[in-house]
Order: C-alpha cells, then structure tokens, then sequence
C-alpha cells in the first residue's frame, strides 16, 4: 500500500514540476542566503576567538602599565616573588617583507593554564621555543615570515591571522625591547596568600576581564546586520514555500479523498506527506547550502578587508567547512518547510473523509484571519514603539528592528486592500472598476510575494542609507582629521630632532601626532598631544564644546576627548577627567570620531610632553602647499623608504577603499534579496495564472482582447509592486533610524547623524518595479498567447 | 615535545622515559655527569649546578598538630636544564618548578609553580643559603637554620627548621649508583630537622612540630633505560636511627635497590644493590590505578623488619609531573615514621 501512496503523491510534482520547482528552489534559496551569511559570520568569529584566546584578552585581568606601553621586567619578578601568579606579555608591530604583524610574546611556563599561547607553544617544542627562536603562527602569516625571517616558523592552525606567538625572550629582541613587557596576565587562581598589590606596584592598572575591549564585541553590529539580512532572506524564502506548500495541498485535496475512500489511514498518510516534505527539504536544504558556501566564498574576502579596515581586526580570508553554519542551514530548510506545512497538515487532519475535493480557492484569506492579521501587526508595531522609547542595549535594539518589520509586513495586506478600495471607489468606467476590485481581489494570492518585496526593499532602503550616512560622516570626519597635506612616519628615522627642523623650514606648519595607550575611566584608551594651530582650530567641528576650547587647552588646563570616550563614560562637557595619577582635568569639547573603536582623549603638546616624557612623535603630519616636492626632498635627505610618507589624497582614498568594500557586500546582499523578492512574484503569478482563467474567461468573453487582458495584469502586478515600493520606503527609513541611532549607539559608542539618498531610494524603487515588471512578462505572455480554446473551455467545465 | 613531557621525561618518570633518555647515559649533550670520587664541598654543593640536567632541592616533614593529629608536608624546588649552563634574562636554559603539598589523614593538597632561570623568578644561591620560586621559599643564613614557606590556593606553610645533626652522604661519599650499568647521581641528606610552625588550611591555622628530612640529589643521567621508576623511602625510628632507601623498578623485573642506615649521631651505612628488599603488600586504587601504600621491607644486616603504611593512600600529586608523595607510619622492628615516594605508576 506504501507504494501505492507513494507513486500518488508523487504524481502531483510529476503533474506541477513548476511547483515542485518554486518549492525546492524557494527553500535552497531561502537557506543559501541563511547559511551563506551565517558562514561569513562564523568565519568571522573563529578569527576573533583565535586572536581573544591567543592574546588572552577579555577571558583574564590583566595588569597594564599606568603610561606608554611597557612596564619593566623586574615588576613581573616582584610581583610573582610576592605571590602574585602574574605572566609576562611583551606585544608590538613587527614589519615583515611590507606588512606589519602583530608579535605576541609570552613566557610559556607562567602563561595561564588553558590559555591559547600556552597550548600553541605547547604544542611546539620548549627547547625549539626558547633556544632556537622559533615563531608560531597561522598558514598566511608563516609563509609571510618564512619567506622574510630567518628564524624557524612553526605553522599552527589555532594562531590568529596577522598574529605571531613566540618566546617572550624571542620576541623582545626582535621588538628591540629588552628587559621591557607590555602587560601582565593575572591567572585566575591566586594563592591564599599574597601582599596587596598596591605594596609591590601601586601605579600599575588592573584591567578587569570584562572591562577588556573584545573584538568580537565591536564587530557585532556588522555582524548583526548580515544576520539581519540572512533572517530576512530566509523568511522571504518561508513565504515563497509557504505559498507552495499551500497550494500542493489544497490541490490534492481530491487525491487525498480518493485515497482515504479507498481505505488509506489518515495517521499513514500524514506521516507520508511529512516524510516526503523532509526528503524535498533535505534536498533544497543541501542544495542551499551549496549555494550558501559559493555566495560566502564569493562575499568573505570583502567581509574580511572590511573588518581589517575598520576594526583593525583579521579575519581569515579563506572559508572553513564549519558545523555550526551547515547544520544550522540544514536546520533551517527543514524547520522552514515543516513550519510553512503545519497549517496545511493540520487543516488536512481535520478534513472529513469526504469533503468535497473542490471548493474554496487556496489561497482566499477568511475574514477572520484578516483581522488575527491586521491585529498582530498593531500589536507588533506598539511593541516596536515600546522599545524604540524605553529598550537599551543591543538585544533590544534588534528585538526592535524584528517587531517593525514582521509587524509592517503583516499589515501590509490591510494597508493594500484600504488603497485598492479607495481606487475602485473613485473609479468611473467599468472596465477601470473591474481592475481595482480583481486587484483586490488577488491580493491575498500575492500577499506573500507581496510582504516578501516590502521587507526586501525596505532592507534595503534601510542599510543603503546607513551605510551612505556613514560614508558621508565619514568623509567630513576624513576632511577633518587629514587636514594636513602630507604625513610623515617616523618610526624607521634616528635623528627625530634634525627631522624636525627639516620639515619646520621646509612647511607651512609641522603637527607631531605622539600618543600613548591610556586606561582612562577604566576603558582602554589612547591619549594623543596635539600641537594647536591654526589647521586645528579652523578644521576641526565639535559635538559639543566650551567657546575657546583650543586656548584651553593650548594652555594645558582642558582635554579633548571623542565621542565614544564620551557616551561610555558618561562624560560630558566640564566634566573632570583623570589622565594619570595626579593630573585630572575638564573636558573642554567632544568630538565625533568614526575611525577607530576606542576612547580618545586630546591634550595639548606641551603638558603632554611633561606627563610622558619619554614618548616621542611616531608620525608628523605636514602642511604644505608642495606635498610631492617635500615627499621627493624627504626621500634624498633621510633616506626615506617612500612607504613610509603618505599625503592625504591616498590616505583618504585607502580609508574610503573600505567603505567601497562594505558597499560591495552589501551591496552584493541587497540583489540578493531582491532576486528572491522577485522570483516570489513570478511564482506566485505564475500559481495564480491558471486558478485565475475563471475570471479571466468571461471578461474575454465580452471582447477585451487577449493582449488587453495580459496588459492590465502586467499594470496590476506593477501597480501593486509600486504600491508596495512606496510603503516600504517609511519602514526602510524607520530601519535605517533604528540601525543608527540605537544599534549604532549600542555596538559602537557613536551616533550617526542620518542622511537621505532620494535618488538612491528611486533607483531601488525603479529596481524593484523591474523585478516586478519581468515577474509578469512571463504569465502575461502566456496569457496573451493562449489558445483560446482553454478559455473557452472555463464556461464547459464551470463547476 | 611539549614542557608537562619534557618534564616527566627529565624525571625520568614513566615510559616516555625509554624512548627519550636512549643514549644518554653515554651522551650527555655537554651536560656534565656525576663522577665517583669527586668531593662534596659545602656551602658551594647547596647551591645549583647548572651544567647538569637536573637537580632537586626536596623537603619532606611529619608534623604532629596540637590535637595529636599527623600532617605531612612536602616542599620540592627542581632545576632541569635544557641546555648546561647559565644565560642572561630569557636565554637561560635553565626551567625551574615547585611542588608543594600538605598531607592529612584525610585530605592530601598539593600545587606547583614554574619558573625560568635568568630572570630572579627562581634560583638557589649557596650563602646565605637561600632556595626560591615565586614566593615559595627555604632560605637561612646556613643549611642549618632555615625558614620554609609555600602557599597555594587552598593551603599555605610557614614553618622554621634547625638542624639536630651533620649532613648524610649517600653511596660513596655522595656518589649514589642508580643501576646496575652504573647510572648515578650526587646525593646528600639533612635527615636531621626539627620543625616547628603553622600550616594554614581553609578551616584555620594550625601550630605544628616534628622533623624534616632534606635531599639534594643532581645529575644528568638518573636512571638506565629500562628503569620505570621507583620506590623512594626515608624513615626515622624511634630509636633516632634513620633509613633512606629506595627500589628501581625495572620493566624486566630485575630491582635495583639502594640504602643508607643512618645511626642516631648521623653516622652513615651504605647498603648496596640487593641488601634493602622493599615488598608492597596492599594497594590501594588511586586516580583510577593500583598503587602498593603499604610495604614490607627487610634489611637483614640491621635485622630491620618492617611495614610502611600510607597515612593518606590517595597523597596523589595529580600535577605536570604525578607520582604518589606521602607520610607513612612504620611499625615491626623499628617503629617510627617517615616519608613514601613513588613514580612511574601513572600512565601519564
């Protein structure tokens, strides 16, 4: 009997391979872009953990030196004398063949149990370690110091990309810092007995575990909006199968009669349709999946240079099969199409043996699930408003972005059925009112395909906007920041002193950039010494600030600091602001800064050459009228390797390149979803086509040609595509405002200010009519090309 | 290789020890080897010797709480070389770690530390005597009067000690022959400390007296190849006479036994291969392995006939190295108390 089962249900694909079709291709699609986007992201965050673990930040207090970056050696011993289960790391920028790495150090015998360094050199030999100079690192950066270094290189998978580990001993002399470390691991289990730390080493800061910046923290906006889109993509998926499911259902009602009335159990034949779904999903979840790596493969070498550039973080540029993406994409597929069946099971369990096989058109919406609709939208856009007024933090923020959405989708149908019938109320001749009520009259037909183009497309008005209004900050802020015409890296050059007085007869104006990492407000921080002249006072643009704020802190009584300082410490303007034991002033302006994660605090030169004494100018950044003249003179007198002198047009051009980069992935994610909006219309029609002819007939019948009809179901199909467009542009506005006012705040310590892009919108919009328009070419052509003989033959069949 | 390994390697614990010690006996790799016949020269001998693989500095005490109540406590201090000699700050060969334990009848604690030599982290020096690592510490202004400190995160000791007696050498004259190929070590004892101090545990501080027994031992090549590990005992009596003695396993069945009969003044009997026979007559199941806690051992020259029992059977010290380390009563001919080492039984 099971065979028998079998070849009826499968007769229905062989009957509709389009709906077979739109079913497996719907799902793969669904779970490509699902599974596509979940392997960036866990690509992603296999790069970041590598880099925590191997530098055991964020898992580990750590001891930091209260000024510059170094602290002496003999602290470690003293501390450990005192029972302080402390370990050395000494870390700095190596320069290999061009490209700088980040070269960790550590002393394998007191790093903490469990920690990465402590495996990885582990694993490595201790006398190779210690006594031949052996580096460790991941595949890239070990071809990279091979073929530069000559000390042996050891590959080991579990090093993060762009990072080396070696022998603190090693590593200290390939830094150039003997005798110096960098910071102090604290290990989890300290003695029973210990002297205070504030005996051995009061200046040194202790940074709690959780108070460490993490990466992975950082990146998780990034992060959250590629999950957005894939959830997105994937619930535009649902509704395709949603759609498809449906109607292979409600078309083998008869079948189902047929065989129940020749004595099939109900519970077998229900178990029959589920296994024979789960066979179809397992088939478009592989196939998804499939996808979903080519589409990651194809986007992650963007993702990763995206990441690199703006969060200074490495990510791996190469793909790795990982568990988590597939299965959750096989997941996925599977848990989609049950839930997109449910309800067609669960009408079938009810139906009685022998309901009638024809009857109501599938896809007709009751009256009562139109309300339970319009009343989960309202309930999910006050909840949306809730939260956009009282949410904090991240989670919120995205449980915000989820309500708006699934709530403006639900009440897209309402919205439609309310314009359609303000149409055909206004609408005089017949034929016009004919069109508005048979408009309305598809809409729940495509009201999924519908709800499927308002999410792409306000997905898409909402990221391009955030991204442009970032660009464009961003490009201020470059103008702002890069005022001067040629930068100067003085890191290679000895003689800072006469390099100075080259530049200062040589320009209009020289600005050292000295820095030194901080811990201000218990946050990770940089406290950079500015010289104040006329470029910083007419360049720079505050967020807040006290009227002569450059005089003030010219003079050494005020401080700068940015705005993610700012917000994370609740600093505001006149607020004190401690910058080292003993030295504490007002903040005298904020300003924005879009160029790096942490905390910046600004003071003028001359009070920061008195507090860091030993800090001198890394780089110098030069006004000129003559860049290049002054680059090519730089070069003869200091032997200047021509790396190391960058002018502004191509700093600005790199820090751009960047965004370029977050363009193109998003860019790349933005057809995607459209594609799938599309190809949901075109299914959707091409499903309606056939349902539709009884309609369709008797129009014809009193003379409307054949390519009348196809033409006014291709205006009906734009006609609601554009209807559709026009909504999604307030919720792709509201998203965008969501994404930089709160994600933003939340992931990054910095508000955007939001930006509109008509013209952008308009040639997203002009995008989707298209899609729309060439979903409809197809089943209006074959509307126009029908035999007419098949319509005719609606009147001979008529039920 | 990695440390924990190259560590047990060095100790010569388990069967890594076959495969990684092949050839050493006759190529110590520059590393200088214990010669018969050469002087122990004191305070110089207390200090390191850094041209010789390995050294250990290792403390072993019964202490008796004002209850009544029997603690043991261990305080070990080892060098191993991977290179001879002495560097500057990082390029030191020379890796150092700690064990430290207190044993009750009921619970046995036990922790380490590791060290690199060069950066003042750990070290010995020889005058005024003073071992360390981290805060760890046995320093004095001599071998005879020295202070003992160790701390770990469940336990900690302060205890001062005062020598009663001279130093014990081993073997001949501090020569101590490990196998029957000849394989040795330099060896010497301070069996005669009274101890007095405090041990701190989680429940409180508790004042503690009773003796110490101190070993130096250093070499290069400690065991021949198919030795698998030993029995290491260091008793006193009742009667103020005391015995070292220890059993080399080997993986053929042929032992290698050793023992120094120490008289009540410090006078020492070397007892060669053979004399000492050490029997374990109970195991008890340890980590998930059988380990013998109580022996029978016989030296018919002195007409010793004695059972040693495990005051805690399971004084596992489950650290980068594991062996069993434990205080032990003695009852028969001589009764008294000492101190039980075991290695190689974990299948580390």
């Amino acid at each position: 009997m099971t065979g028998a089962i079998l070849s009826a249900l499968a007769s229905h694909w062989r009957r509709n391979r389009l709906q077979l079709l739109t079913l497996v291709l719907g799902l793969a699609l669904a779970t490509a872009l699902w599974s596509g986007v979940q392997a960036i992201n866990a690509e992603a965050r296999a790069s970041y953990d590598a880099a925590a673990a191997t530098l055991a930040e964020g898992r580990f207090d750590q001891l930091m030196p209260p000024e510059g970056d170094a602290m002496p050696q003999a602290l470690f011993v003293a501390l450990r004398r005192a029972g302080w289960l402390v370990s050395p790391v000494v870390e700095g920028r190596l320069r290999v063949g061009g490209t700088a790495v980040r070269l960790v150090g550590v002393d394998p015998l007191t790093a903490p149990p469990g920690s990465a360094a402590r495996a990885a050199l582990a694993r490595a030999d201790l006398d190779r370690l210690v006594r031949a100079d052996t580096l460790v690192a991941g595949p890239q950066t070990a071809a990279l110091l091979a073929a530069n270094l000559s000390n042996p290189v050891l590959v080991d998978q579990a090093v993060a990309p762009g990072t080396v580990l070696a022998d603190i001993g090693v590593a200290q002399k390939l830094l150039g810092r003997a005798g110096r470390i960098s910071r102090l691991i604290v290990l989890p289990d300290q003695p029973l007995r210990q002297r205070p730390l504030a005996e051995i080493a009061p200046n040194l800061l202790l940074q709690r575990a959780d108070g460490a910046t993490d990466v992975g923290r950082l990146t998780d906006s990034f992060h959250l909006n590629l999950t957005a889109f894939g959830l997105l993509s994937f619930a535009v998926g649902i509704f395709i199968v949603h759609g498809a499911i449906g109607l292979a259902f409600e078309q083998r009602r008869g079948m189902v009669r047929t065989l129940r009335a020749l004595g099939v159990p109900l519970r077998r034949l229900i178990v029959m349709m589920v296994l024979e779904l789960v066979v179809l999903a397992t088939i478009a979840g592989a196939l998804g999946i499939v996808l979903g790596y080519l589409i990651a493969a194809l986007l992650l070498p963007d993702v990763a240079a995206t990441i690199r550039g703006l969060y200074s973080a490495d990510v791996a540029g190469t793909l790795q099969i990982r568990p988590a993406w597939w299965l959750s994409g096989m997941a996925m597929a599977l848990g989609g199409a049950l839930l997109a069946s449910a309800s067609a099971l669960w009408r079938l369990a009810r139906m009685p043996v022998l309901a009638s096989a024809g009857g109501r058109a599938w896809a007709l919406a009751t009256g009562r699930t139109r309300k339970l609709q319009a009343a989960a939208a309202a309930l999910l856009l006050a909840a949306a408003g809730v939260l956009a007024v009282t949410g904090t933090g991240l989670a919120a923020g995205f449980a915000l972005l989820a309500c708006l959405m699934l709530g403006a989708a639900l009440a897209l149908a309402p919205c439609l059925g309310a314009i359609l019938r303000l149409g055909e109320a206004r609408a005089a001749r017949a034929m016009a009112q004919w069109f508005w009520a048979d408009t309305r009259q598809q809409l729940p037909g495509l009201g999924l395909a519908l709800m499927a183009l308002l999410l792409a497309m306000a997905a898409n008005v909402g990221v391009s906007t955030m991204v442009s209004s970032f660009r464009l900050t961003f490009v201020g802020f470059l103008d702002q920041r890069l005022s001067a015409e040629l930068y100067v890296d003085a890191e290679a050059v000895a003689d800072r002193a006469g390099l100075e007085r080259f530049l200062e007869t040589r320009s209009d104006a020289v600005l050292p950039i000295m820095s030194v990492d901080a811990t201000l407000a218990g946050l990770r921080a940089e406290i950079f010494g500015a010289r104040i002249g006329y470029t910083y006072r007419e360049n720079w643009r505050f967020l807040d600030a006290v009227p002569a704020v450059w005089d003030e802190v010219e003079a050494g009584g005020a401080v700068i600091i940015n705005e993610q300082l700012a917000r994370r410490a609740g600093l505001s303007v006149g607020d004190a602001l401690a910058l080292g034991p003993g030295l504490s002033m007002p903040v005298a302006g904020i300003v924005g800064d879009y160029g790096n994660p942490i905390g910046q605090a600004i003071v003028g030169e001359a009070l920061f050459r008195q507090a860091f004494p030993g800090v001198v100018p890394r780089r110098y950044g030069v006004r000129t009228d003559d860049p290049q003249g002054l680059r090519q003179a730089l070069v003869e007198a200091f032997d200047f390797p021509p790396a190391r002198l960058v002018d502004q047009a191509a700093l600005k051009a790199f820090s751009l390149s960047v965004f370029e980069r977050t363009f193109s992935v998003t860019g790349a994610l933005n057809v995607l979803t459209l594609a799938v909006a599309a190809f949901a219309i075109l299914m959707s029609l091409l499903t309606l086509a056939a349902m539709r002819l009884p309609q369709m007939a008797p129009v014809w019948a009193m003379g409307t040609t054949q390519r009348r009809l196809a033409g006014m179901e291709i205006l009906r199909t734009v006609l609601l595509a554009a209807l559709t467009a026009v909504l999604a542009l307030p919720l792709g506005l509201a998203l965008a405002w969501v994404l930089l006012a709160i994600v933003n705040v939340e992931a990054f310590g910095w508000r955007l200010p939001m930006y509109l892009f008509p013209a952008e919108y308009t040639r997203l919009m002009l995008f989707a009519l298209g899609a729309a328009l060439s979903a409809a070419l197809w089943p209006a052509w074959r509307l126009a090309r029908m035999e007419p003989a098949a319509l005719l033959r609606i009147f001979a069949n008529e039920r | 290789m990695n440390v924990r390994a190259l560590l047990f390697l060095l100790l010569g614990v388990g069967n890594a020890f076959a495969q990684g010690f092949a050839g050493l006996g006759t190529d110590a790799k520059g590393f200088a080897v214990p010669e018969r016949g050469r002087h122990l020269a004191f305070p110089q001998d207390h200090g390191a010797h850094p041209d010789y693989r390995i050294e250990w500095w290792y403390v072993t005490a019964n202490l008796t709480g004002p209850d009544g109540a029997d603690y043991g406590l261990q305080w070990t201090l080892f060098r191993s070389a991977l290179a001879p000699g002495e560097g500057a700050a990082w390029e030191s060969p020379q890796v150092w770690f700690g064990h430290a334990a207190v044993t009750s009848a009921a619970v046995h604690r036990a922790t380490e530390r590791f060290a690199r030599g060069g950066t003042g982290q750990a070290g010995v020096t020889a005058e005024p005597f003073a071992a360390w690592i981290d805060d760890w510490q046995m320093a004095g202004d001599s071998l005879d009067r020295l202070r003992l400190t160790a701390t770990g995160k469940d336990f900690a000791y302060d205890v001062a000690m005062r020598a009663e007696g001279p130093i014990v050498l081993h073997g001949e004259q501090g020569y101590s022959v490990k196998s029957a190929k000849g394989q040795a070590s330099h060896y010497y004892s301070q069996p005669f400390f009274a101890v007095e101090g405090t041990i701190t545990l989680p429940e409180g501080e508790i004042p503690v007296r009773g003796t110490a027994w101190l070993d130096r031992e250093w070499s290069s090549q400690p065991l021949a190849e198919e030795q698998s590990g030993w029995d290491w005992f260091s008793l006193s009596f009742d009667t103020g006479e005391k015995l070292m003695g220890f059993r080399l396993r080997d993986a053929a069945g042929g032992d290698f036994t050793s023992a120094t009969w120490i008289a009540a003044d410090g006078t020492a009997t070397p007892y060669g291969n053979g004399r000492l026979v050490a029997t374990p007559v109970e195991t008890s199941r340890v980590k998930g392995q059988d380990i013998p806690t109580r022996w029978r051992l016989t030296l018919p020259d002195r007409r010793l006939d004695v059972t040693v029992g495990a005051l805690n059977t399971q004084a596992w010290m489950d650290l980068g190295i594991s062996y069993w380390e434990g205080p032990v009563r003695v009852a028969g001919s001589h009764p008294g108390k000492g101190y039980l080492e075991m290695t190689g039984y974990g299948q580390r």
